[in-house]
Formats: structure tokens, sequence, C-alpha cells
């Protein structure tokens, strides 16, 4: 396809003693280098198609309830709370918070122990799983981010019961309180 | 006596055949590859291990950016004039209908729509407007009416709400999105994510492995 067939012209023949013989030029195109460019650009449009298709995640509101009867209670027992503060800080506490704040502790996404994915796990593990809910309270102060982060960590720990909650003005305190204690440095 | 010819081996391949499956794949992938369209607000959105892919169709998009401003875009050009005559009948805006259906998003208060509209699209860069007020506090939650609105527009037929926030949007904007969802009913959402795999070792992963199916 790409070469030309130029060896059938003169068909054989011998020319006589004393013609020189003109030099063949081959029309042959090395077509190696075009199929790299070739190949090297359905790389790049086959990550490109794949990386960006995003993916959407689910989140069913719960409908408010207007009167405080109506609305579902969480056995004690079986409650997690989960604050986010500023700065990625995640603090929780589990059951009804003490009036000392005692059970109030602070933990953050990563995946060391005392990371919020084991402090589920945890939970997980030592309550029955039909009263386990988790209650999750983004204050004001935390970034959109940090909301999906924590969805996200309901779906990897396959939790079937959790709420978000808006924050209650004692634990918007308590967080500010304690975050002012744990980094000064930072805001 | 003539001699048999022996034929002489040339080491170069023919790669002509190559170059032409190279090129049939090149244009199949540059045909179907769709190029995100360049967007006028720029928005990092944040990773989840969420593997279902984002609905293209019939989508009503609130877009949160960094600074907690929130925009609004639709893909149904029929839903887009209908609102459009809603708003000039009710609120007598007195607004472009051509131009709200050509709008890409919409990031204004209801009073300067008409002024928004009459800039020209390639102007309209995130960073400059002011968004859909939602503050409560400074005013009216405006994304309350716009997704009242959208759902009468709809008229029950299904759509896809969207929610895509920046990484660095703080809450209270987002909540006032919900807040607004809410207030009509509109329970069910979804949040544009970028795709990130499932940590090994955690649940979902083991649930992964056994097969099970997620529903998410």
């Amino acid at each position: 396809m790409a070469e030309m067939d130029t060896s059938s012209k003169g068909g054989g023949h011998k020319k006589g003693p004393g013609v020189k013989k003109g030099k063949k030029l081959s029309t042959r195109v090395d077509l190696t280098p075009m199929v790299d460019l070739g190949f090297l650009l359905i790389t790049f449009f086959i990550f490109t198609t794949t990386m960006s298709q995003p993916t959407a995640m689910k989140l069913f509101l719960p409908k408010d309830a207007d009167k405080p009867e109506d609305q579902n209670k969480a056995k004690e027992s079986g409650a997690l709370t989960i604050l986010l503060g500023r700065d990625n800080n995640v603090f929780y506490y589990e059951g009804i918070l003490a009036n000392d704040g005692a059970n109030f502790k602070s933990s953050n996404f990563g995946s060391g122990d005392d990371g919020i994915r084991n402090v589920i796990l945890r939970k997980k593990a030592s309550t029955n799983e039909k009263d386990l809910v988790i209650v999750i309270k983004p204050t004001s102060e935390c970034t959109y981010k940090n909301v999906v982060d924590i969805l996200d960590e309901m779906q990897v720990n396959v939790c079937k019961r959790y709420a978000m909650v808006d924050v209650s003005d004692v634990e918007e305190k308590l967080v500010q309180l304690t975050e002012g204690a744990i980094a000064p440095a930072t805001k | 006596m003539a001699r048999p010819k022996i034929p002489r081996k040339s080491t170069s391949i023919d790669m002509t055949a190559m170059c032409d499956v190279a090129f049939l794949l090149l244009s199949f992938f540059i045909l179907t590859t769709k190029f995100k369209p360049s967007e006028a607000i720029t928005v990092t959105t944040p990773n989840s291990v969420a593997a279902k892919a984002a609905p293209d169709k019939d989508i009503v998009l609130v877009t949160i950016d960094r600074n907690g401003k929130v925009f609004l875009s639709m893909d149904n050009d029929q839903v887009k004039s209908s609102i459009a005559d809603v708003l000039n009948t009710t609120r007598n805006l007195g607004i472009n209908k051509a131009a709200f259906v050509k709008a890409q998003f919409i990031g204004a208060s209801f009073s300067q729509l008409a002024s928004f509209l009459q800039v020209p699209e390639e102007n309209r860069k995130g960073d400059a407007l002011l968004g859909i007020p939602t503050d409560s506090t400074k005013g009216s939650n405006e994304m309350v009416d716009w997704v009242r609105y959208v759902v009468d527009a709809y008229q029950g037929k299904k759509m896809n709400l969207l929610v895509k926030g920046d990484n660095l949007a703080k809450y209270p904007a987002f909540k006032a999105v919900i807040d607004a969802f809410k207030k009509n009913e509109q329970l069910k959402f979804q949040m544009v994510t970028n795709p990130e795999s499932v940590p090994i070792g955690s649940e979902l992963w083991k649930n992964n492995m056994k097969g099970e199916k997620r529903d998410d």
C-alpha cells in the first residue's frame, strides 16, 4: 500500500553494455514512527475517556419532622455521634454527651487506630446491628469534602443507618473549645 | 544452467497494516471521547467509593464553588423556557427568554437576573459572580424558589438532582442547598464525586470480594 512497485519497469531486460544503470530510489516509507504516534494518541484518549467519567453518590434525606414525638429515636447504647470541625478535625461521642464532656473524644480522617474508621468499626463490633445509628453533625466550620468523606466512610464500613443532623449550640461550643486547645496555631 | 534464485528476505516489516489499525482505533477514541465542556466555574470534587456513573440526562445541577457560591444549571431547554415564562409572569423580571435558555448556568439573584443574562456568555465567570443567594441570615434563600420552579417545570417527570461541590466549600452553603431540596420535598439527590478505589480490608471491600451487590 505505502510502497509502489518500481521493479517491474524494464521487465527484467538487460540494458546494453555501455548504459549505466539508473539508481532505483525506493518509495517505501518507514511507517514505524507513525504507528508509534498513533498508539501514543490512542493511549491518551483511552485514559481521558475513563477518567473524565464522574461518579455520583446517592443521599436520601429524611423528612423534617415538625413535632418532636415524630422524630426517630435512637437507642442510647447504639448511637455514635460524629462531629466535623474545621481543619479536618473529627470529634465523636457514644450515646449521650456527658455533662462534663467526658466522653467527647477527638479523631481524624486517617486510618490509624484513633482514625474515625476504626472508631466506627469498634462501635459496630460492640453493638447490636439493629441499634447502631450514626449521627453526623457537621459544624459550620467544616468543608463539603469532610461531609462527603464521612458519608463515604458510611459506605466503606457498610453502615446502614446514619443521619445528618444539625449541630446543637453546646456541641458547637465544645468543638470550638477543643479545637482551640489542640491546635492554637492554626487559623 | 540457471541457478535457482535464493530469495533474500528483508528484515523490515510492513508497518502499513499496523498503522491502519492504530489510526482506526485512534479515530474511534477521538469520536467517543466526551470532553468536559470548559467550565466557567472551577470545582474540584471530592472522592468517594461510589461506583455508579453520574447521570447525564435531565440533570438539574447545583454547583457550589470554593467560596460557597451557588450556581444552578439545567440541560433541558424545554424546561428552561417554561421556567423563563414563569419567572416573567410571576415575578415580572423581564428576562430575555432566549438568553435564559442559552445560558449554561444561572448565578445571580432574581433581582439581578435580567442584567446577568445581558452579559455575554463568555464573560460570565464564576469568580466574578455573586451566585444565587442562599444565606437565609442575609435575606431569603432563593434556592428554595429555584428548586420549586424547576420541580414545577418538570411536572413529575424524572429529573436527576445533582450537587457538585468543591472540596473547600464550607458546610453552610451545602446545608442551604439541602434545605432548599427538603422544603420542596426533594429528598433524593446525588453528589458528583471522583471515583476512588475501595480501601483494601474494609467491610465494603470484603462484601465486594464476596460478590455482594452494592446498593449505592
